[in-house]
């Protein structure tokens, strides 16, 4: 049999529903992956060997008995480890929760678990997804499998790196400005935000609850889909979750037409700053679009301009509040208890020994922010901004279904390029900050390569609130009419890595 | 004339529980001090009537019924404490009362 | 605890200042479950048992609001003539402690539920409207113990022990406007404020109201400005005040406190106080330096509150009759004078009574056992009436058995203190205090005998024609029996014997 790595999750579910593979020979072909590839990569803070194989075992106990079992069931999955997993570590990529276990699944968990989806471990991440280039991870930084010595993109860097590397077919990201759609398009792989409330972020390690949202990441646009469906849906423990149906996102990708569907594109994301391989690639897939049939036409979207400093009020504001609770005392980290200091003492101490450069700096940030005399010129201000932003798109899906724009203005940079800019690593995420603070959905998928440099370049879509289909339409349209020219997914361009045992 | 000092960062550290060394405050203040020069951008946008946005959705009144649910066993609860005596959670001595 | 702020009398005091107080009452609902989470509520449970992701703060964990917490904080508004919130939302309170687990509080801050009502109070027989400026919603913490030091002080404990079974469990707090009445009654209004809201809060159902568990807090702001000046004085907030006896003995304190430095030329500092009820004062806690920035924003895990005109209005049609038209009833159906009932309202017996006469109990007799027996223990223990450990069944039980001709009152009496001490049921303390009337007529007959063989000269004033003079009979007969016999039946049987 061919390499069970290289397989869709849509391939590998009907080579085990046609009985040529099992989900125990699937897990353990991607952990083997692991081991040949993750020296390299460091995709993955945990590999939980043990557990993925016995559910494995489980999934293939059930089919064998008959049992009638989700499209998914028996696939392997990289989990970014913001979520909880009962009794698996889970870490945020910090060290001020290294060697937790939580003692709960969070609800992405449940839903993995109850469709048979097998949790291969947990995936690294910029520290409480604070980043755009998984170098703030406190357990070092992963490395982008089609440029070693670039970044994968962040937070979820680890997420996007195991499924470029063929390390797993499946992958659960978080996006709060971009997490999940920046590192789909630094790695050539798709990364969708869904609706903010159309995934639970019950169990999500919180960085700002009114912007986290978790998602599906895989290498083509189906996988996405049915990935999305899984997890999507309403539940009781949020209570920011809508409770509508899952809009029809598999049916969407299976469809995958634009035929008559109007597109903006947003003049405001793009010009300069932008990279000229990621502008012409995603002019191409303009006009790909195009000749498939969709309407084209410039939307201005004036207030997109305000978004990052808008969003770098709101988070940090929010993570100041939500990191408190990382403060020594019923888990996790704590440095300084020696009978003499006291508690507030043994807090400040660990919290300074738990929290790397960037997680201090925006809880600062966001302690200044909402500082009384501050709260009204920052916070409040922001609050309004976002409204405005809110607004700009309101206005642009009268004219239009979706927005496009380049998912991100340059492709992966080097390692260590941006660690002491801090403002430079932020407008990494100005294309896709503007959906988070409306809350509608978004996705990035691969269009090519940039000239210059031959690295991948992500085309972003944007649709209305609980229109998600409308991504996984576009995506796949796409993705079709792009695999036909090229002969395959943009994934088989990656280099191979080179295998260590 | 900077948006933020250093005896400011340093209140901030306090009030954030963050004990930091004095390397970190030289290196931060200045950090701070440029990313509140790009926040502070969102003042330009005139946005006197316009209602703020806290909720991406707009959602209201999600209630659950008042109904007990398990609760984690004291050994679950305590799992992860760095110190537990007495199915507690210890914790260092308080010096403060209660703000 | 060794200095003792130097005070001014009281009298003095308010010959020179006017008070100006303000209460915030905490108020613990009697929900099943928590504000933000199914735990149970109970108390007195196993440390750490009660508890879930929710309320331990765990990362990930997230709220979801309790539709009976909520429910309740309407009722609690409309019962003080509040105004109800169209929208509303929950804010976080941030501020690190070790026995809140998220390190904020998620409670209310510029939108409250309930806001711009009044309630009308009672002191000897004046009537105070006192302003409710808001009644929000919001959780409790956990519960430290204080270990290694003196017993349960925090001052030179060695370490802390958090339970977190309270944490997350519903609050109301209620913060009155600024209350200024005359200084003489400023301490008994507040009093009678406080045990006003647990009637209210008792007969609306919301709350069990237990002051001994901690389920009724105040908090009291007090200050002082020159008589006739209409500036505020800087303000204290004296923390711990639990206990209707307290809000009086704190506040009073506090006054002679203030009053005793700003006649020196002092300054009062604005800062937290604790109250000590063993020592009657009132010392300083931290000052508040970065804990009054406690950087309130909406609560993005949570989304508005948004209660419907139809639901206020059905809920206020479950409410109770306003506490000044229900004193009147309650006076007429009782038969009390209007002493007497005032009596009863300032005793704070009222619920008691009332819920001792839906047991089947007379009035009357209900108020002699709480205005007398259990109202004297408690003025000896300190304690307030609801925290004697008895309530108003057993207060039935013990009337029955008088009714039944077990007891008579004196044996009672001895009943009720056996209660109090907690040595049993009403028919154990009996059993072992030999507490019964012996209803035996030979030995009552033995007993007369010996009393008439005894007094010769009553018994002959007595049948010379002065039936009144048998009263010392019996009297001895009673002696005799050591009080358990039941008068009437002694007199009856000795008239017998007399011929009279």
């Amino acid at each position: 049999m061919s390499d069970l790595t290289r397989k869709t999750a849509a391939e590998l579910s009907e080579l085990m529903a046609s009985g040529e593979t099992s989900s125990v020979e699937i897990t353990q072909a991607h952990l083997d992956r692991i081991t040949a590839t993750d020296t390299a990569v460091h995709a993955f803070l945990h590999v939980d060997t043990d557990g993925a194989l016995a559910q494995a075992a489980d999934v293939d106990k059930r089919r064998a008995a008959g049992e009638k079992l989700g499209p998914l069931a028996g696939v392997p999955l990289a989990l970014k480890d913001v979520l909880t997993q009962d009794g698996v570590p889970t870490t945020a990529g910090s060290r001020i929760l290294e060697g937790w276990k939580p003692p709960y699944d969070s609800t992405v968990v449940k839903r993995l678990k109850a469709a048979g989806i097998v949790i291969l471990g947990k995936t690294n991440m910029d520290e409480f997804a604070m980043g755009s280039s998984t170098e703030n991870s406190a357990y070092g930084p992963t490395h982008n499998p089609w440029d070693l010595a670039r970044i994968p993109g962040g937070s979820g860097g680890g997420s996007s790196a195991a499924i470029s590397a063929y390390q797993a077919p499946l992958a659960i990201g978080t996006d709060t400005g971009g997490s999940i759609r920046q590192p789909a398009a630094f790695t050539g792989t798709v990364g969708v935000k869904p609706t903010y409330g159309g995934t639970s972020r019950y169990g999500l390690i919180a960085l700002a609850s009114s912007l986290d949202t978790p998602g599906p990441c895989a290498r083509t646009t189906l996988d996405a889909a049915l990935l999305h469906e899984v997890i999507a849906g309403h539940d009781p423990m949020d209570s920011t979750s809508i409770d509508q149906p899952v809009p029809p996102v598999v049916e969407a990708a299976r469809r995958g037409d634009v035929n008559g569907l109007r597109i903006g594109v947003v003049k405001e994301l793009g010009g300069e700053g932008y990279q000229p391989g990621v502008e012409a690639r995603f002019h191409e897939a303009v006009e790909l679009l195009t000749k498939l049939g969709a309407e084209v036409v410039e939307v201005s979207c004036p207030h997109f301009q305000y978004a990052l400093p808008a969003y770098y009020l709101i988070l940090p504001s929010e993570a100041s509040s939500n990191l408190a609770k990382f403060d020594a005392m019923r888990f996790g980290l704590r440095v300084g208890d020696d009978g003499e200091n006291d508690a507030e003492q043994v807090m400040r101490l660990t919290r300074e020994a738990g929290f790397g450069a960037e997680v201090k700096r925006r809880i600062m940030l966001g302690t200044h922010a909402l500082s009384s005399g501050y709260y009204d010129a920052y916070y409040g201000q922001a609050q309004k901004v976002r409204t405005l932003i809110a607004r700009d798109f309101t206005r642009a899906y009268e004219q239009v279904d979706v927005l496009v724009s380049p998912a991100t203005p340059t492709t992966a940079f080097a390692i260590g390029d941006r660690v002491n800019d801090p403002i430079a690593m932020y407008k990494n995420d100005l294309c896709t900050i503007p959906s988070n603070l409306a809350g509608n959905a978004a996705a990035s998928f691969p269009v090519g390569l940039a000239d210059e440099d031959g690295l991948p370049v992500g085309f972003h879509v944007m649709a209305p609130v609980m229109r998600d289909d409308l991504l996984y339409q576009v995506g796949a349209a796409l993705e079709s009419a792009l695999a036909d020219q090229w002969g395959g997914v943009l994934m088989s361009k990656a280099p191979e890595l080179e295998v260590t045992r | 004339m900077p948006s933020i000092t250093r005896e400011e960062v340093a209140h901030l550290a306090r009030l954030a529980r963050i004990e930091l060394s004095d390397d970190e405050l030289d290196h931060l203040a200045p950090q701070l001090d440029q990313i509140i020069g790009l926040v502070a951008q969102v003042s330009d946008v005139a946005a006197e009537d316009i209602p703020p946005t806290s909720h991406a959705l707009p959602l209201s009144n999600v209630m659950r019924k008042d109904e007990n649910v398990p609760c984690l066993t004291p050994e679950q609860a305590l799992s992860g404490a760095p110190a537990a005596e007495d199915q507690r959670f210890r914790v260092p001595r308080i010096l403060s009362e209660e703000a | 605890m060794t200095v003792v702020a130097d005070v001014l009398p009281i009298d003095d005091a308010l010959a020179q200042y006017d008070p100006v107080m303000g209460l915030e009452v905490h108020v613990e609902l009697n929900t099943k479950s928590k504000m933000f989470c199914g735990c149970p509520t109970e108390f007195g449970a196993e440390p750490n048992t009660q508890t879930c992701p929710v309320c331990l703060g765990l990362p990930g964990a997230l709220p979801v609001v309790n539709a009976v917490g909520v429910e309740s904080a309407i009722k609690i508004g409309l019962a003080l003539n509040c105004e109800i919130a169209e929208w509303c939302r929950f804010a976080r309170k941030n501020y690190f402690y070790p026995d809140m687990p998220k390190n904020f509080q998620t409670s209310q801050y510029d939108e409250p539920i309930a806001f711009n009502g009044w309630t009308d109070v009672v002191v000897d027989g004046e009537t105070y409207r006192i302003e409710i400026e808001r009644a929000h919603m919001e959780e409790d913490t956990g519960k430290s113990l204080h270990v290694g030091g003196a017993t349960g002080r925090i001052h030179g404990a060695s370490h802390s022990l958090v339970d977190y079974n309270r944490a997350g469990i519903p609050l109301i707090e209620i913060v009155t406007k600024t209350i200024e009445v005359p200084g003489e009654k400023a301490a008994a209004v507040a009093r009678a404020l406080v045990s006003q809201l647990r009637d209210l809060l008792l007969s609306i159902g919301v709350s069990d109201v237990r002051m001994d568990q901690g389920s009724l807090r105040c908090d009291a702001n007090v200050s002082l400005k020159p008589k006739g000046s209409t500036t505020l004085g800087t303000r204290t907030e004296t923390k711990n005040v639990n206990s209707f006896r307290s809000v009086e003995r704190a506040i009073t304190y506090e006054i002679t406190r203030q009053a005793a430095i700003l006649s020196s030329g002092g300054k009062i500092l604005q800062e937290t106080r604790h109250w000590h009820e063993d020592t009657g004062i009132t010392t300083s806690g931290r000052e508040k330096s970065d804990a009054d920035d406690y950087r309130y924003f909406p609560e993005p895990d949570l989304v508005p509150i948004a209660p419907s005109r139809e639901w206020v209005e059905s809920l206020r049609a479950t409410l109770p009759e306003a506490p000044s038209l229900r004193r009147a009833r309650l006076q007429t159906e009782w038969g009390f004078t209007d002493l007497e009932m005032r009596d009863v309202i300032n005793g704070g017996a009222v619920e008691y009574i009332v819920r001792t006469v839906e047991l089947g109990v007379d009035a009357a007799a209900a108020k002699k056992w709480w205005l007398g027996e259990l109202a004297r223990a408690a003025n000896e223990s300190g304690k307030d009436l609801g925290d004697l450990g008895v309530g108003p069944a057993e207060v039935a039980e013990v009337q029955k058995l008088v009714d039944e001709g077990a007891l008579n009152d004196k044996l009672a009496r001895q009943v009720f203190d056996g209660l109090v001490k907690g040595e049993g049921t009403p028919a154990e303390i009996m059993a072992a205090r030999g507490l019964a009337l012996v209803s035996d007529d030979s030995a009552l007959i033995e007993a007369i005998d010996r009393a008439i063989a005894a007094n010769p000269d009553v018994v002959e004033k007595v049948n010379s024609g002065k039936p009144a003079a048998a009263g010392a009979l019996i009297g001895a007969v009673m002696k005799d029996m050591r009080g358990q016999a039941d008068a009437a039946k002694v007199r009856e049987l000795l008239n017998t014997k007399l011929g009279i």
